[in-house]
């Protein structure tokens, strides 16, 4: 196996500047390169200001928020489940998300900042219920890993159910937002949104990055950590609540965007990642520039036609995974 | 030193407990096995140390000092342990993976010193796994996989260390080399105490046998008392002769056979 390199650092985040200026320059209306940071400063054509500040940036800044929390959240919870398939979504976050937005879809809520915050709400709530049904059909009081798993897919699958029963008597006007909303996009960003997950992933992810070397014990084996000292149930749970709160956070902010968090940190450690404090930071990094670039081809490829983000990720994700997956087996 | 006192370890929604009054210790300097058949109470034993099993009644104590009362990581810094099964998600670099070990010493963030580096060298010298330092996890064979998490439990520097069953899948060789090894570790002043099915081995190699059935203490103190065919017949329910072994001289034992019959299956009808 080839170590990782430090100067991998520079070229990680180089690339994601790079694909955010092509990304920030790209669309109907071309910004040269070389007239962004004038716009950003407010010089220059009005214009090119407006689509800059207002439009493409913080479109391009959401994305790549939405991506580093997903490859952060995935590499924390592969290596605390033991498990290369996991990913942010498994855990039931983005079943009870979505039952939250559809809810308030259903209901005719029309306000950004209400969907937002019920989706993050039933994110959460299915993690919280994820963990009880763990407790009760785990065979101690203690949740262990594996049936914190199942938990959460048999949540997910319960959610998805509550979502077909909820839009079965609603609008066709609101099936159709709840619909994008489930296919992910970041065409709504808004400096607000990208602030508040900004913040949650600050305060999760950073949080995620202290425990990291808890990971590290808690990916060989719940005796084995034990034997290390780790309080291997607390460690556990609280890799899973960080994790899933970053991810509530991803689909609050862009609906669901799949198999990000489940390759993403695979890529990162085909470049000889292994310890956990890196590899979070790693899978962040690349996870943020190929949700920018994707979401670049989401609104370009077929333009003045949007795709949904969602789509775009999981087209390019499902080829990878399947590599993966002969690799692993 | 490792000491169990009328330990009683339950487990929800089960019969009964698996382990059921309990008392035995594992001296510092001595190599202690032990053994018993399968659920008789050796694993939970192992788990009650690592306070990751209910202890209704009883203490398990190390050096004196209860572990309930220990928190998680002076508990690790005391005690090592080489679960009876563990697999990698992720394989890593052995060197890595040894220098797992130190996590009880370094928590969360401090970085390696030159005092933990050398605990790592040690640790890989004494399990004989240098040579892999370098190797992946995943690349290793079963006998260098069992002494790479050897090494590192030894990179702890915990002075009592238990294993369980730590030589199962392991030809003749390997398992020799790895109660060598332990013999010398216990030589060498730490309280080791053995998980194992190897009833001969064991009673080469052990100063003391602690032989558990159905949870209770069934026969405790050296081989030569503890090797003894009436006993160990009733508790493995099966027929066993013990003898000297005449090339070594240790307590041996060899099951007998029990030949089984069974119904002549039915020719299938072919036409």
């Amino acid at each position: 196996m080839k170590g990782f390199r430090d100067w991998y650092w520079l070229v990680l985040a180089a690339l994601l500047v790079a694909i955010s200026l092509v990304a920030v320059a790209t669309g109907a209306v071309a910004v040269p390169l070389g007239n962004i940071l004038d716009a950003l400063r407010g010089r220059g054509d009005p214009t090119a200001i407006a689509i800059v500040r207002d439009l493409r940036f913080p479109r391009v800044v959401l994305g790549a928020l939405v991506g580093a929390g997903l490859g952060a959240s995935g590499a924390a919870l592969q290596g605390a489940l033991r498990n290369p398939l996991a990913e942010p979504y498994l855990l039931g976050v983005s079943g009870g998300a979505a039952v939250g937005a559809v809810i308030a879809f259903a209901l005719g809520a029309t306000s950004d900042a209400v969907i937002t915050l019920a989706s993050f709400v039933g994110g959460i709530a299915a993690v919280f219920v994820a963990l009880a049904v763990a407790r009760v059909g785990g065979r101690s009081t203690r949740a262990d890993m594996r049936t914190l798993l199942i938990a959460g897919v048999i949540v997910g699958a319960f959610a998805n159910a509550a979502i077909m029963v909820a839009l079965a008597n609603a609008s066709p006007n609101n099936i159709r937002g709840a619909l994008w909303w489930m296919m992910g996009s970041a065409v709504d960003a808004t400096w607000t949104r990208a602030g508040w997950l900004a913040l949650s992933l600050l305060l999760a992810g950073g949080a995620l990055v202290y425990f990291a070397r808890e990971i590290d014990v808690l990916s060989l084996g719940e005796d084995a950590a034990a034997s290390l000292g780790v309080d291997v149930e607390r460690a556990g749970r609280r890799a899973f609540l960080l994790s899933a709160l970053i991810a509530a956070a991803t689909v609050a902010a862009a609906g669901l965007i799949g198999f990000v968090g489940l390759v993403v940190p695979h890529i990162a450690r085909a470049m000889g990642l292994r310890a956990h404090r890196p590899l979070i930071l790693a899978s962040a990094l690349v996870a943020a520039t190929l949700v920018v670039a994707a979401d670049l081809a989401a609104r370009t490829v077929d333009a003045p036609t949007e795709l949904p983000l969602g789509a775009i990720t999981a087209l390019l994700g499902v080829p990878f995974f399947l590599i993966q997956l002969r690799r692993i087996t | 030193m490792i000491a169990v006192t009328d330990l009683v370890v339950s487990y929800p929604r089960a019969r009964g407990n698996a382990v059921d009054g309990v008392t035995f210790a594992a001296e510092r300097g001595r190599l202690t096995a032990l053994a018993g058949p399968n659920g008789s109470g050796k694993s939970s034993i192992v788990k009650a140390l690592l306070r990751r099993a209910d202890t209704p009644r009883g203490t398990a104590t190390i050096n004196g000092t209860d572990v309930r009362t220990l928190s998680h990581v002076e508990l690790a810094r005391s005690l090592a342990v080489v679960p009876q099964r563990e697999d990698a998600a992720f394989p890593a670099q052995v060197r890595e993976y040894v220098a797992l070990g130190r996590y009880p010493h370094l928590g969360l963030w401090r970085s390696p010193s030159r005092e933990d580096e050398i605990a790592v060298d040690e640790a890989l010298h004494h399990a004989g796994v240098e040579d892999l330092a370098l190797r992946d996890t995943d690349a290793l064979s079963g006998g260098e996989w069992q002494r790479v998490r050897i090494a590192r439990a030894l990179a702890q520097k915990a002075l009592a260390l238990v294993l369980d069953e730590p030589t199962t899948f392991l030809d003749v060789a390997h398992e020799m080399a790895i109660f060598e090894l332990l013999y010398s570790l216990s030589r060498a002043g730490l309280a080791v105490l053995l998980v194992s099915h190897q009833l001969n081995l064991v009673a080469r190699f052990a100063d003391s046998m602690v032989l558990l059935d159905h949870g209770k203490v069934a026969i405790r103190g050296t081989p030569a008392e503890v090797m003894r065919a009436d006993r160990l017949e009733s508790i493995y329910d099966w027929p066993v002769v013990v003898s000297r072994d005449p090339a070594v001289g240790a307590p041996s034992l060899v099951p007998l056979r029990r030949p089984m019959q069974l119904p002549h299956p039915k020719q299938s009808d072919q036409t």
